[in-house]
């Protein structure tokens, strides 16, 4: 659940960087996501053709504060993303360094408290620290977003000890996986950890085929996720046949 | 009246925030406004009065990751 809202799809699907609207559209058919990830800019040229695709999309839109680094821009943004997209969700991101598009910790901390008592439902984009977690949870947020990876490096899951972790420690919180995914496979590895959802955007847009990918994979989180409500078998060092040893025939 | 908007330095004859959109062609209800960085809201645009070298943002849905 997410902020009261239940999702079948655990697929929340970034909207930037296609090749064209079109190819957006049916990427987010094919995912069958049924959240997507939108900002706020200064109008370009292609601004009326995105406002008539959302229309078109029966998604639910959470909206970013992107490229935001001050608690200031960041708030203000949300507040504006609230009117103009009609929605209480936002992704806060309040990026610390551009390179790594690492969030600044102390400021996202803050910027939630402020939005969080504002009524905002905050999503935050955060690290898989345990007590910048705590902090954003008692700031109001009831959704913790830890990176996989940098912003759009396709890396995956780099540090699965510490997302292994924080799973473990928020065993009732909702936790997604925003950012670094960049094959489906890494995207099913998160859902079989427990996580809830994986956020990505950069993988499906900039893929050879994004339509394709999309689909792929929307079956991979699927996929991860069911796998994990099965519950994975345990790993062992040794091997152990699968196949009974009674009944073997001597034929030596 | 010379003022910001949108990062460029313009000329308006707009006294309010409200007269601004409308004289630079903006869709009222698909566009958010922040004036010197703090968010206004729709209802406060037509009461907010732009001063010389006021730095206005009026921002649309755009593609996010």
């Amino acid at each position: 659940m997410f902020y009261g809202v239940d999702l079948t799809s655990r697929l929340m699907l970034g909207t930037a960087q296609y090749p064209s609207p079109q190819v957006l559209l049916e990427a987010i058919e094919a995912s069958g996501a049924q959240v997507i990830t939108v900002s706020l800019r200064r109008e370009g040229a292609a601004g009326g053709a995105f406002r008539a695709l959302l229309a078109k999309s029966r998604c639910r839109l959470l909206p970013n504060t992107a490229g935001c680094h001050t608690v200031r821009e960041a708030v203000t943004t949300a507040r504006m993303a609230r009117e103009v997209f009609g929605t209480s969700w936002i992704k806060l991101e309040v990026i610390g360094h551009a390179d790594t598009q690492q969030p600044d910790p102390f400021a996202l901390v803050e910027a939630a408290r402020v939005l969080c008592a504002e009524g905002f439902d905050v999503f935050p984009y955060t690290t898989e620290d345990l007590i910048v977690g705590e902090k954003l949870l008692e700031a109001g947020c009831k959704v913790l977003m830890p990176w996989g990876a940098p912003i759009g490096s396709g890396q995956g899951l780099r540090n699965l000890a510490g997302l292994r972790s924080m799973r473990a420690h928020f065993r009732d919180v909702p936790l997604v996986v925003d950012a670094g995914i960049g094959a489906p496979s890494q995207a099913a590895q998160a859902m079989e950890l427990g996580f809830d959802a994986v956020l990505l955007n950069t993988a499906v847009a900039k893929a050879v085929d994004p339509v394709g990918m999309a689909r792929a994979f929307g079956r991979a989180i699927q996929a991860g996720q069911e796998g994990f409500v099965a519950g994975l078998m345990p790993e062992r060092d040794m091997a152990s046949a699968s196949t009974p040893v009674f009944g073997l025939a001597e034929l030596a | 009246m010379r003022i910001d908007l949108n990062g460029q330095t313009i000329e308006t004859q707009a006294r309010t925030l409200a007269d601004l959109l409308t004289e630079q062609g903006f869709e009222s209800p698909c566009v958010a406004t922040a004036v010197d960085g703090d968010f206004i809201a729709r209802p406060l645009r037509s009461g907010t009065l732009l001063n010389d070298g006021v730095k206005v943002e009026v921002l649309s849905p755009m593609q996010g990751g």
